[in-house]
């Protein structure tokens, strides 16, 4: 049996009454568990997965490696702190490897974009390098895939 | 030219399949949503696709030995092991098929004699009676029973058996019911089997979809091992229906008969496919795991979902569908899906279409979105509704 939060990570519009027949729960338990996931911050948020290249919205996003110097005591946190505070920063990670931080941004265009980067981040005082990556186009996201798939021709089988 | 002289007398008597006509009344309707399909709605994973792919890349495009690819046969017999402690040997014990369809075929063709009763537990998948009578055998059907669980008795099954009885299906895990048979369910029958020449043709396509309990073979059970012919594929489990891969398990002389057969009517199984099948059997086991809890959610919800409509409902313990009653609403199965289709445009399946003990019971496959599955029920609770105040 999937568990409440498998269920909620694949499909978060299920309804409670569908979460708990499919969990084996009743909805008064579902409806409790997903009151302590949110309090407890285990669940952040409910997102839809928009494919804005299909809308009249214009958008970009860069993926930027970032190298910082860590601060005693604090490691990357601090910084990664302050870069995460912008609006702009959509995500931030610590990566192993080669550079230390991945910051994804979006904006309206890629002037924008770069704008904020050679302003804002790059001026920050723990932050010795960035290169940037604009996303050019998205394939698969959280499991989604974007484009369109081709349905095979419609069957008719009798069992 | 007067054709019914010159077709064959026994596929003219054969009935058209009972499920066809409601796909034709949903076709071409705005908005229609269907239950009725009993197909898996994942695609095959993508590891097996790629694997038929690069076969196909190395220019593999030849025959197979008749039985199937060494390396197939080797793969299925430790899958067999592995999942169902069940022991067959590649060479001489495992036949590679065209679909489990193709194996039941084979079963009963090697097996009768005209006259030749079969025994067939319904409702059940509508292929067994039609393939028995092509081969002059005569189907003895037998209605399993909500109150049962739609499993077959020892009493029922003893009260079936004539001098003329050759061979028992048993088609569990069950499609429509989702009733399927535990190992102490199978002793019984076991028991009124032992000492006779009966043979037991376990179709087993939906082994790996049960729900709450293994699956156990009739082959599992002492003195069994050596009448019964088991039927698997991949088409459930991996949801690789299209891939037409299916296999037969069985005593080596049967085997052998089988693909004698086997060579003559089809040479080999498809040879991309074939090299798919490997890699299902040698990585997929976390497929299978995956897709089960997908559907155990869904049959839930579905099952769930009936009750609260009150209409009642058996949980079905394997497969990928549920068996509502519908009695209640004072319809015909028949009467209910024609008019569930053309008022609500939602499809499912009259249980008379497969067989006796079907009426009053409609078959919804949950091999479906949650999101259709939860506007499904939507509409036949406001059809429930309708045919209540039509009552009143």
């Amino acid at each position: 049996m999937k568990k409440l939060l498998q269920l909620l990570e694949d499909d978060c519009t299920l309804t409670h009454a569908q979460l708990a027949s499919m969990s084996g729960l009743t909805e008064a338990e579902v409806a409790a568990a997903i009151q302590t996931y949110e309090e407890e911050r285990i669940i952040l948020g409910y997102k839809a997965i928009v494919d804005w290249d299909r809308t009249d919205r214009e958008s970009v996003t860069a993926l930027i490696e970032v190298n910082v110097t860590p601060q005693r005591g604090e490691g990357f946190d601090r910084v990664a702190q302050r870069i995460y505070q912008y609006d702009e920063v959509e995500s931030v990670y610590l990566m192993s490897g080669s550079f230390d931080l991945t910051v994804i941004i979006s904006g309206r265009t890629l002037k924008e974009v770069a704008l904020f980067v050679g302003e804002k981040l790059a001026p920050l005082e723990d932050v010795t390098g960035t290169a940037t990556h604009f996303i050019l186009k998205k394939y698969k996201e959280k499991h989604l895939i974007f484009q369109k798939q081709e349905a095979q021709e419609e069957r008719f089988v009798f069992e | 030219m007067n054709y019914e002289t010159i077709l064959n007398r026994r596929i003219q008597d054969v009935p058209p399949s009972g499920i066809r006509k409601y796909f034709d009344l949903l076709e071409g309707m705005e908005g229609g949503i269907s239950l009725g399909i009993g197909e898996p709605d994942f695609q095959t994973p993508w590891h097996i696709r790629d694997a038929g792919i690069y076969s196909l890349e190395k220019g593999f495009t030849k025959y197979t030995p008749n039985a199937g690819l060494s390396d197939l046969r080797r793969a299925i017999s430790r899958y067999l092991k592995r999942r169902f402690h069940l022991e067959y040997a590649p060479i001489g014990q495992i036949l590679v098929t065209v679909g489990g369809s193709e194996g039941l075929d084979l079963a009963f063709r090697c097996l009768l004699e005209p006259g030749d009763e079969v025994i067939i537990p319904t409702p059940s998948f509508v292929c067994y009676g039609p393939l028995v009578s092509m081969c002059h055998g005569v189907p003895v059907l037998v209605e399993t029973k909500a109150e049962n669980e739609f499993r077959l008795t020892a009493e029922e099954l003893r009260a079936a058996i004539t001098p003329r009885t050759k061979a028992l299906v048993l088609p569990f895990p069950n499609n429509p019911t989702g009733g399927i048979m535990g190992r102490g369910d199978l002793e019984a029958l076991a028991e009124v089997l032992r000492g006779t020449d009966i043979m037991v043709i376990s179709d087993e396509i939906y082994a790996e979809l049960t729900y709450g309990q293994h699956h156990v073979s009739m082959a599992n059970l002492p003195d069994m091992y050596e009448r019964t012919i088991v039927i698997n594929g991949f088409s459930k489990a991996y949801s690789m229906t299209g891939w037409r891969m299916g296999y037969v398990c069985g005593p080596r002389e049967l085997v052998a008969a089988m693909t004698k057969l086997h060579q003559y009517g089809i040479m080999s199984a498809p040879t991309t496919s074939q090299y798919a099948a490997i890699e299902a059997m040698d990585n997929g086991d976390r497929d299978i795991e995956n897709m089960r809890e997908e559907y155990d959610g869904r049959r839930r919800f579905l099952v769930d979902g009936f009750r609260n409509l009150g209409l009642s409902c058996f949980e079905p313990r394997g497969a990928f569908y549920t068996f509502p009653c519908i009695k209640s609403t004072g319809l015909s199965s028949e009467e209910f899906c024609e008019r569930l289709i053309v008022e609500e445009k939602v499809a499912v399946i009259p249980g008379t279409a497969f067989g006796p003990g079907g009426e009053g019971y409609v078959r919804a496959c949950y091999a479906a979105s949650m999101k259709d599955l939860g506007e499904a029920l939507t509409r036949i609770g406001r059809f429930v509704e309708t045919l209540k105040k039509e009552r009143a």
